[in-house]
């Protein structure tokens, strides 16, 4: 088991491989679907408008050398306006596919936590950039939620609770590197063996 | 008589829901204890089993749900003669909101043309309610907080099926099943229980997968073949090594359960409901005493 701060460096990207248990700190922030199209279509692949350069100037800050989150909280804002997280376990990843490579490049993303692993684009950005995915334990929202130990702020919340990028500090924060920087995936691999094993199964 | 129009079990359903949400089935948990002791030492198997059953003991310890997505509430509902389903209906909606506030519940219910969450789990058919009469003086709840991730894994199969070799037959069943298991990989956070459902049409099919979950682990199945066949999709699926969160390991699936339906001669549907480890269900009973509400249990 290793521990990485949030900025992390390329040269501990690189060290990492896949089946690695690492403990995560320092300041991440969640996005999911909403966040990931708003952050393609707005900043992305179109020029911030100026009522947004100030959010993207922020994203760009946080995000580089950072970490996004694939995870819509239960939270509970407390009486004097303050958040605290409940629930935070990953939602599924595959379906920020389609954005992933674009975000890892325009940020320098050194990482995305999520669950159930991403597709041979974002692979191939994670070699390029470089980053990797971390796999968080899907459900295991109360846990994850205890290394979660300060909301710092929130953005987008118009989206709605689960949707809104969450600006977070986390404390050892548990994850297992499943897509590396060289290329391997656990995904692929337990795809493929499983897929030979079904074949003999339905032999 | 008693006068059921009367009857109030919001905070009993507000209970129920926080109960379903924070504090997973004992069945469950005992099943996950022995998946993990059946993992290899230092595995991502067993360390993925390991903060799972962690996480249950400090969900059920704070009171705060066990995973973030606290899914389609859905509600199965028996009650007596007399009982007015549509205040229960509202009752229902009523606690659903209350448990939303306590952060029991996650808003979850968005409207699928604006996009917009309504904040406190209304909606359009939300959350999910079936009314039940039966023959019995009491009214008993069965509510299951089914997630996203492994909502969308779910799937449905038309037999024949000439890919998989699938014909019309148990056979057929178990092919399209161990299909299924491998098509959702670790991406509906296994291990798994598989809801199967056979026959139907598309939409009574889908029902009766999901109904097959409120089945304890231990409960085999009446049909002497259905359960043989429950065994034998276990033992496969667990042998293609998919693992817990698709890390790889000995356990993919924890429990199936089938059901049957009279279907038309036209269709032959085989429907899988996939239900995460996170398998969040809890029952209510209300028993009555001379007209009046006596005892509310929950198990």
């Amino acid at each position: 088991m290793r521990r990485l701060t949030v900025p992390i460096s390329d040269e501990e990207i690189r060290d990492l491989k896949v089946g690695d248990t690492v403990h995560l700190n320092g300041i991440i922030v969640t996005g999911r679907d909403a966040a990931h199209k708003f952050m393609i279509e707005h900043f992305i692949r179109n020029e911030a408008k100026p009522d947004e350069v100030e959010l993207r100037d922020e994203l760009k800050r946080l995000f580089d050398g950072g970490v996004v989150y694939h995870c819509g909280p239960v939270v509970k804002q407390h009486e004097d306006g303050s958040w605290s997280f409940v629930a935070a376990g990953p939602t599924t990843s595959i379906r920020e596919e389609v954005y992933q490579p674009e975000v890892i490049e325009y940020f320098n993303l050194k990482g995305v936590i999520g669950k159930g692993g991403m597709g041979g684009n974002t692979l191939k950005a994670c070699h390029n950039q470089p980053a990797v995915y971390f796999h968080a334990i899907g459900g295991a929202a109360s846990l994850i939620a205890q290394s979660v130990k300060e909301v710092v702020t929130v953005h987008k919340l118009e989206f709605g609770v689960p949707e809104a990028m969450w600006v977070i500090r986390v404390e050892d924060f548990p994850v297992v590197v499943t897509m590396d920087s060289h290329g391997a995936s656990i995904h692929d691999q337990i795809e493929a063996a499983s897929k030979k094993k079904l074949a003999e199964l339905l032999a | 008589m008693h006068d059921l129009r009367q009857l109030d079990l919001t905070e009993y359903f507000t209970e129920l829901i926080r109960r379903a949400a924070t504090n997973l089935p004992a069945d469950m948990e005992d099943s996950l204890k022995r998946a993990k002791v059946n993992e290899a030492k230092g595995s991502a198997a067993e360390g993925a089993l390991n903060t799972i059953l962690l996480n249950v003991n400090m969900a059920r310890e704070h009171s705060t749900p066990i995973c973030q997505d606290t899914g389609t509430p859905i509600f199965e509902v028996h009650h007596p003669f007399g009982v007015s389903t549509l205040k229960l209906a509202e009752q229902i909606r009523k606690a659903a909101a209350a448990a939303t506030a306590s952060s029991y519940l996650r808003p979850n219910a968005v409207d699928s043309l604006t996009g917009k969450n309504s904040g406190d789990n209304s909606g359009e058919d939300f959350p999910t309610m079936h009314f039940h009469e039966w023959d019995q003086d009491t009214i008993h709840v069965d509510l299951l907080l089914k997630g996203g991730g492994c909502e969308n894994v779910s799937t449905q199969y038309k037999l024949p099926d000439s890919g998989l070799k699938a014909g019309r037959d148990l056979e057929g069943v178990r092919r399209v099943v161990l299909d299924a298991v491998h098509q959702a990989q670790g991406r509906g956070c296994g291990p798994a229980v598989l809801g199967v459902a056979i026959g139907g049409d598309r939409g009574s099919s889908y029902l009766k997968s999901k109904q097959q979950l409120f089945r304890k682990l231990e409960d085999s199945n009446e049909n002497p073949e259905l359960a043989a066949l429950e065994e034998t999709i276990y033992e496969q699926a667990n042998q293609m090594g998919i693992g817990p969160m698709g890390f790889g390991g000995n356990t993919t699936v924890l429990g199936v359960k089938i059901g049957a339906q009279h279907r038309l001669p036209a269709s032959y549907f085989v429907s899988i409901a996939y239900m995460c480890w996170a398998n969040r269900r809890a029952s209510m009973d209300v028993t009555f005493n001379d007209g009046k509400m006596s005892e509310v249990s929950y198990a």
